[in-house]
C-alpha cells in the first residue's frame, strides 16, 4: 500500500524528465526550424494581406476559403504558425534549462582534480624529463599560461602540483545567449505581432469593420481604445487637418484604434531630385496632447520618426488629400452639343446630368508629377506632369475608369493628350490620344468630332463629292450620298475596324478587296472635306490645301476618331485647372516587445561572436619531482576546433621545450 | 636572472603582439588614422554622428586589419594610390571618363569593374591550369590576379563613390544601394574571405573552385551592365538614405560571400571525397584532405553565421527607422530569416550532433542556393519593401 504513492510520483518524474528530454531535443529544435522556414516560405510565395477579392478572384472560391481557413492569407499571425513559435520558444527553454546550469559550471570549472591518467589520454600531451627545478618549472608554466591566455589555479598534490589553464569560457556564455536570446526575441515579437488582437477576436470583444465608413461612425466593437499595448496602424491625413485616430487593417477589414493625442499635419513636402525621382518625403507634424503646456511641433521624413510617448510616428506614404479640380466635360457623340464645366475635389461623388444621361463622377485621385520612365535614351525619365483618376458611373451602376493628363505628350512630332481607360483595376489602361491643335487645344479635335456627326453636313459635303469620277442621275446620286454618309457613320460608331467587317459580312469574297479599297477612299475623302470645312469655319484659308502639320494633324485625329469606340465613353474630360491638396500618410506603432527584442538582438549579436571566436580550450601542466629531475606532463584540450587547438598546443609546448632544460 | 628566466622572458617577448609590430606596422597604423582625421576634419559638415562613428571606425579597424593580415596593407595602399589617380582625373565633370585616356582604360568607375571582371576570370582559369597542371607558378599568377582583381573592384567603388556625388552633390551616395553595386560588392568580398585561408592553409588547390563562383557573378554583373545599363548611377530613393546602409549591406555580404566560400569548399570536398573512396591518385587527390575541407567549411559558415546574424539585426534596427516596425515579413525579411534557420541547422548538426563529411558538404551547395534566392531571387520573383534591384 506504501508503495502505491512513491511509484507514482517516480512515474511522474519519469515522465516529467521524458518530457523535458523530448522538448529540449536536438531533433524537436530542427524540426521546428524546418517547421519555421516552410511555413515562412509559404508567406513569401503567396502574397499576404491582400484585399479578399483578389484571392477570390486567383483561387476561386473553393480554393478560397480553404486557403483562408488553413490561414494562409496572414501566415504569420495564423494559429498554426504561432504554435510552431510558441513551441521553439518551449524548445529552446527547456534547452537552456538542461544545459546552462552545466555550462555555467564548465564557465568557472578549472578541472583541477583531473588524473594523471586523463591528461595522459588526451590527444595533445607531452612529457619531459627535467633538470630545472620544481620553482623554475612552476614559474614558466604560469608565465606561459598566462602570456597565452590562460587563466589558471594551482593545485599542490599528493607529490606532484597541477596547473590547470583555461580560456575562452566564453563560448559556454555565447551559448547561453544566443539560446536565450531567441527565447527574448520570440516573446517580443509575440507581443508586437497581432498575437494578442487574434485573442481578443476569438473571444469575442472585436470584429473588423468591412464597410467605407467615417472613423467616428465605426461601431465600438471594431475600435481599440488607447489601453492597447501593442499595434501597428495608418492613417492619412490632408494637410492643415489632424486625427486622433489610426486604422490597423486585419484581415478582409479594419479596425480603429484610439490615440491618446491628436496629430496635425501643417505641410507635406516632396523634394525632388534633377532627374526628377522623389528626394524626400517630409512632414511638418504639430502634436495636440492635453498634458502638453503646449503643442509639440516636430518635423518627419522617411528613416527620421518622431517617437512621442512611447508612439513610434512614421512618415510612410503620400496620398492627395482632396484637391479641388476643374474639368471640362466634351462630349464625344451627337453634335452642336457644347462643353460643359465641372468642379469637383479628390474623393468626391459627383452626381452628374450630362448630355441626357445621369451619371456618378467618382474621383479618386489627382497627381502633381508622374515620372515615367523615358523612351528617350538620353534622359530616364520623363515628367507627364498632372494626372487625374476617376470613375464614370452610370444608372446601371455600371463604372469604367480613367486616368487623364492635363499636359500634352509628345509622339512622333505631334501633340496629344492622353486619356486612358479601363473597365476593372486588373487591367491595363488603353489610351486615347487626342491631338493637340495649333492653338494648344482640344477645339479643333472636337469640331472636327462633332462636325462628322453632324448628317446634314455630311449630306452637303456628300454632295460637293465625286468620288465615282462619273455623272450619275440625281436620284442615284442622292442614293450615293446617303450611302456615303452612312459609311461615315459606320466609321464613326465602330472605327475603319467596322467598317472592313462590315464588308466583310456583306460582300462575296470576289468583290470584298474592291469595296473596301472604295469604303476606304470614300471615308477617306468625306473625312477630308468635313476637316477642310471645320478649318474654314475656323478661318484657315485652304484653297491651297493645307500645310504639313494640319495634315498631320488630320492623320492624328482620324486614328482618334476611329479607337473612340473602344473608348467607350461618351464623354471627354479635360482638366484645365486644380488647387493642390496633399495628404501625409502616417504610419504609428507601439510595439513595447522591442523592450525584449533589442536586448534579444544585442545577445544574439554578442553571443554568436562569442560561440565562434572564444572556444573553451583548457591546459593542464602536471608536475612531480623525482630522482632523475623533474617530470613535467603537458596536456591540452578543446571542445571544438580541434586543428586550430593542434597547433596552438604545439606551439606552447614548443616554447616549454625551449625554456626549460632537460 | 638565470638562464630560464631569460629564456623565458625571450619567448614571450617574441610572441608578443605589440613588439611583434615592426615599423611599417606603425608606419601603416599612423597613415590611416592620419587619413582618417584628414576625412574626418574636410567632411565632418556632411556626416551625422553615426557617420562620423563608422568612420573612426573604418579606420581603426583598417588598422587592426593591417596588422593581423599584413597583405590588406599593400592592398589598401594600391587601392588608395588608384583611386586617388582615378578622382584626380575628373577635372570638367563626368564627360572627362570619356576623353581622359586613364579614367576611360583604366580607372573610371566602370573601367575599373571591368578590369576587376577581366582579371577574376582569368584568375579563374590560370588556378584550374595550376590545379590540373599541377604547377606551382601558375597558382602563383593565378592568386596575383586575384589580388589585382580585387585591387581594381575596389577601385571601382571608390572612384565610382566619388562619381555619384559629380552628379549632384544630392545624389551622392556608398555604392552599395542596388544589385549591379552589390555584385561587386560581393565578387570582392568573396575573393578576400578565400585569399585569407588561402594563405591560412597553405594552398592554391581550392582557388579555381571559389572563383567560379566569383565568374558567375561577373558573368551576370555583365550580363546586368551591358543589357540593363544597370552600371548607370541612380540617386537613391528616400528609404535608402540613412547611415544605416553603411553597416547593414557590407556586413551582409559578408555573410553571403561566406556562405559561397563555403559552398565552393564544399564541392571542393565532394570531389576529394569521390576520389577518396575510388583510391585514385589523380589530381583531385592534390585537393586539402578531407578534415582541412571539414575545417574550412566549418569556419567560413561560422564566419558567415556571424555576420549574417548581425547583417539582419542591422536590417531590423533599420527597417524600425524607416518602414515603423523591425519585422514585417517582407519577403526578404523571410527569406534572410530562411537563410538563417538553415545555417542555424546546419551548426547545430555539426556542433551538437557532430555531423560530419559528404552530407554537410552538400548541404552547404543547398545552402548556396537558398542564399542565392534570398539575395537574388527574391528581388526577381517576388514584390516587397526591399524591391532595390529589379531585374
Amino acid at each position: 500500500m506504501t508503495n502505491q504513492p512513491t511509484t507514482s510520483i517516480a512515474r511522474g518524474a519519469k515522465t516529467s524528465a521524458l518530457l523535458v528530454r523530448f522538448l529540449g531535443s536536438m531533433n524537436l529544435a530542427i524540426t521546428l526550424l524546418v517547421a519555421l522556414s516552410i511555413a515562412a516560405i509559404i508567406g513569401t510565395v503567396l502574397q499576404q494581406n491582400q484585399p479578399y477579392t483578389d484571392y477570390v478572384i486567383k483561387f476561386g472560391p473553393f480554393w478560397f476559403e480553404l486557403f483562408q481557413q488553413l490561414g494562409l492569407y496572414d501566415v504569420y499571425s495564423s494559429g498554426w504558425f504561432l504554435f510552431i513559435l510558441f513551441f521553439l520558444v518551449v524548445s529552446t527553454s527547456t534547452c537552456i534549462y538542461r544545459n546552462a546550469p552545466n555550462m555555467l559550471r564548465e564557465m568557472r570549472e578549472y578541472r583541477e582534480n583531473s588524473t594523471l591518467e586523463t591528461l595522459k589520454n588526451y590527444p595533445n600531451t607531452y612529457s619531459w624529463s627535467l633538470s630545472s627545478t620544481h620553482a623554475e618549472v612552476l614559474e614558466v608554466t604560469q608565465k606561459l599560461f598566462q602570456h597565452n591566455g590562460y587563466s589558471a589555479r594551482i593545485k599542490e598534490g599528493d607529490g606532484h602540483t597541477l596547473v590547470s589553464g583555461m580560456k575562452g569560457a566564453g563560448s559556454r556564455l555565447g551559448y547561453v545567449l544566443t539560446h536565450l536570446a531567441i527565447v527574448l526575441v520570440c516573446i517580443g515579437g509575440l507581443i508586437d505581432g497581432n498575437a494578442i488582437l487574434k485573442a481578443r477576436e476569438l473571444l469575442g470583444q472585436i470584429t473588423t469593420e468591412t464597410r467605407n465608413l467615417p472613423a467616428d461612425e465605426v461601431p465600438e466593437i471594431s475600435r481599440l481604445g488607447v489601453e492597447n499595448m501593442s499595434f501597428r496602424g495608418s492613417v492619412s491625413i490632408p494637410e492643415s487637418r489632424e486625427s486622433d485616430v489610426l486604422f490597423i487593417n486585419y484581415k478582409d477589414g479594419y479596425l480603429v484604434q484610439e490615440l491618446p493625442f491628436s496629430v496635425e499635419v501643417k505641410d507635406f513636402r516632396i523634394e525632388h531630385y534633377l532627374s526628377g525621382q522623389p528626394k524626400s518625403f517630409e512632414s511638418d507634424l504639430v502634436i495636440h496632447d492635453d498634458r502638453l503646456a503646449e503643442p509639440l511641433q516636430q518635423t518627419i521624413s522617411v528613416n527620421y520618426p518622431l517617437i512621442y510617448d512611447g508612439y513610434s510616428i512614421y512618415q510612410a506614404s503620400f496620398s492627395d488629400g482632396g484637391s479641388e479640380l476643374e474639368l471640362l466635360a466634351w462630349p464625344l457623340s451627337g453634335s452642336g452639343t457644347a462643353q460643359k464645366k465641372l468642379e469637383t475635389k479628390v474623393g468626391d461623388d459627383l452626381q452628374l446630368n450630362l448630355f441626357n444621361e445621369s451619371w456618378v463622377l467618382e474621383t479618386s485621385n489627382f497627381r502633381l508629377f508622374n515620372i515615367n520612365p523615358s523612351d528617350d535614351p538620353s534622359k530616364k525619365f520623363k515628367n507627364a506632369g498632372p494626372s487625374v483618376q476617376f470613375k464614370m458611373r452610370d444608372k446601371t451602376g455600371e463604372a469604367k475608369e480613367f486616368l487623364n493628363y492635363m499636359v500634352p505628350v509628345e509622339r512622333e512630332g505631334q501633340l496629344y493628350y492622353l486619356s486612358g481607360v479601363r473597365s476593372s483595376p486588373a487591367e491595363e489602361f488603353k489610351y486615347l490620344y487626342v491631338p493637340v491643335d495649333d492653338a494648344g487645344g482640344i477645339d479643333r479635335f472636337m469640331n472636327y468630332l462633332h462636325a462628322l456627326n453632324d448628317k446634314t453636313l455630311l449630306m452637303d459635303l456628300a454632295a460637293k463629292q465625286n468620288v465615282t469620277g462619273s455623272s450619275l442621275p440625281s436620284q442615284d446620286s442622292a442614293k450615293f450620298n446617303e450611302a456615303m454618309v452612312r459609311l461615315v457613320g459606320v466609321f464613326l460608331k465602330s472605327g475603319m475596324n467596322g467598317v472592313i467587317e462590315q464588308v466583310e459580312k456583306n460582300v462575296p469574297a470576289d468583290k470584298r478587296e474592291d469595296v473596301t479599297k472604295l469604303y476606304v477612299r470614300v471615308i477617306q475623302q468625306m473625312l477630308g472635306a468635313v476637316y477642310l470645312d471645320v478649318l474654314a469655319k475656323e478661318g484657315v484659308d485652304v484653297s491651297l490645301g493645307v500645310d504639313e502639320k494640319k495634315a498631320a494633324f488630320f492623320d492624328a485625329a482620324s486614328a482618334a476618331i476611329s479607337s473612340i469606340d473602344r473608348y467607350g465613353s461618351p464623354v471627354y474630360f479635360q482638366l484645365t485647372s486644380f488647387v493642390h491638396h496633399q495628404a501625409s500618410g502616417l504610419q504609428i506603432a507601439k510595439a513595447p516587445g522591442k523592450n525584449l527584442v533589442y536586448p534579444g538582438c544585442a545577445m544574439l549579436i554578442l553571443g554568436v561572436f562569442l560561440m565562434f571566436y572564444a572556444p573553451q580550450k583548457r591546459m593542464w601542466a602536471w608536475f612531480e619531482t623525482t630522482e632523475d629531475g623533474i617530470k613535467l606532463l603537458l596536456s591540452g584540450h578543446a571542445v571544438r576546433d580541434n586543428m586550430d587547438f593542434s597547433a596552438e598546443y604545439q606551439q606552447l609546448q614548443a616554447q616549454f621545450g625551449r625554456i626549460l632544460s632537460p | 636572472m638565470n638562464s630560464t628566466q631569460t629564456a623565458l622572458q625571450f619567448e614571450i617577448d617574441k610572441q608578443s603582439f605589440w613588439k611583434g609590430l615592426t615599423p611599417f606596422d606603425w608606419v601603416w597604423s599612423i597613415v590611416v588614422m592620419l587619413g582618417t582625421a584628414y576625412a574626418y576634419v574636410m567632411y565632418q559638415d556632411l556626416m551625422d554622428v553615426y557617420e562620423k562613428g563608422i568612420l573612426v571606425s573604418t579606420g581603426v579597424g583598417l588598422v587592426f586589419l593591417g596588422w593581423s593580415w599584413k597583405a590588406m596593407r599593400g592592398l589598401s595602399i594600391a587601392v588608395f594610390l588608384l583611386s586617388i589617380l582615378g578622382i584626380s582625373r575628373y577635372v570638367n565633370g563626368l564627360s572627362d571618363a570619356d576623353t581622359d585616356f586613364f579614367l576611360r582604360f583604366l580607372v573610371s568607375g566602370q573601367s575599373a569593374v571591368m578590369w576587376m571582371s577581366a582579371l577574376y576570370v582569368l584568375a579563374t582559369v590560370t588556378y584550374f591550369i595550376a590545379f590540373f597542371g599541377r604547377s606551382d607558378f601558375a597558382g602563383k599568377v593565378a592568386s596575383a590576379m586575384t589580388w589585382s582583381a580585387t585591387t581594381m573592384g575596389l577601385v571601382g567603388l571608390m572612384v565610382r563613390w566619388r562619381e555619384s556625388y559629380l552628379i549632384g552633390i544630392d545624389v551622392g551616395h556608398i555604392p552599395v544601394s542596388n544589385l549591379y553595386e552589390v555584385f561587386i560588392l560581393f565578387s570582392i568580398i568573396t575573393a578576400l574571405l578565400y585569399l585569407f585561408y588561402e594563405r591560412r592553409y597553405q594552398t592554391r588547390a581550392l582557388g579555381g573552385f571559389v572563383l567560379l563562383i566569383i565568374s558567375a557573378a561577373v558573368a551576370f554583373l555583365l550580363w546586368y551592365t551591358f543589357d540593363r545599363q544597370a552600371d548607370e548611377i541612380q540617386p537613391l530613393v528616400p528609404a535608402l538614405k540613412s547611415y544605416w546602409m553603411k553597416i547593414h549591406v557590407p556586413a551582409n555580404f559578408v555573410g553571403y560571400g561566406a556562405f559561397a566560400l563555403a559552398a565552393m569548399v564544399g564541392t571542393a570536398f565532394l570531389v576529394r571525397a569521390k576520389a577518396d573512396e575510388r583510391g585514385s591518385n589523380g589530381i583531385a587527390t592534390t585537393l586539402p584532405d578531407l578534415d582541412v575541407l571539414d575545417d574550412l567549411m566549418y569556419k567560413s559558415i561560422a564566419l558567415g553565421f556571424a555576420f549574417f546574424t548581425l547583417a539582419t539585426i542591422l536590417g531590423a534596427l533599420w527597417a524600425a527607422e524607416a518602414w515603423g516596425g523591425y519585422w514585417s515579413w517582407d519577403p526578404k525579411e523571410t527569406w534572410a530569416l530562411i537563410v538563417w534557420l538553415n545555417y542555424a541547422a546546419w551548426l547545430h548538426m555539426r556542433l551538437t550532433k557532430g555531423w560530419r563529411g559528404k552530407p554537410m558538404a552538400a548541404w552547404a551547395i543547398i545552402g548556396l542556393f537558398v542564399t542565392l534566392f534570398a539575395f537574388l531571387g527574391v528581388n526577381m520573383f517576388l514584390s516587397g519593401l526591399h524591391s532595390y534591384g529589379e531585374l
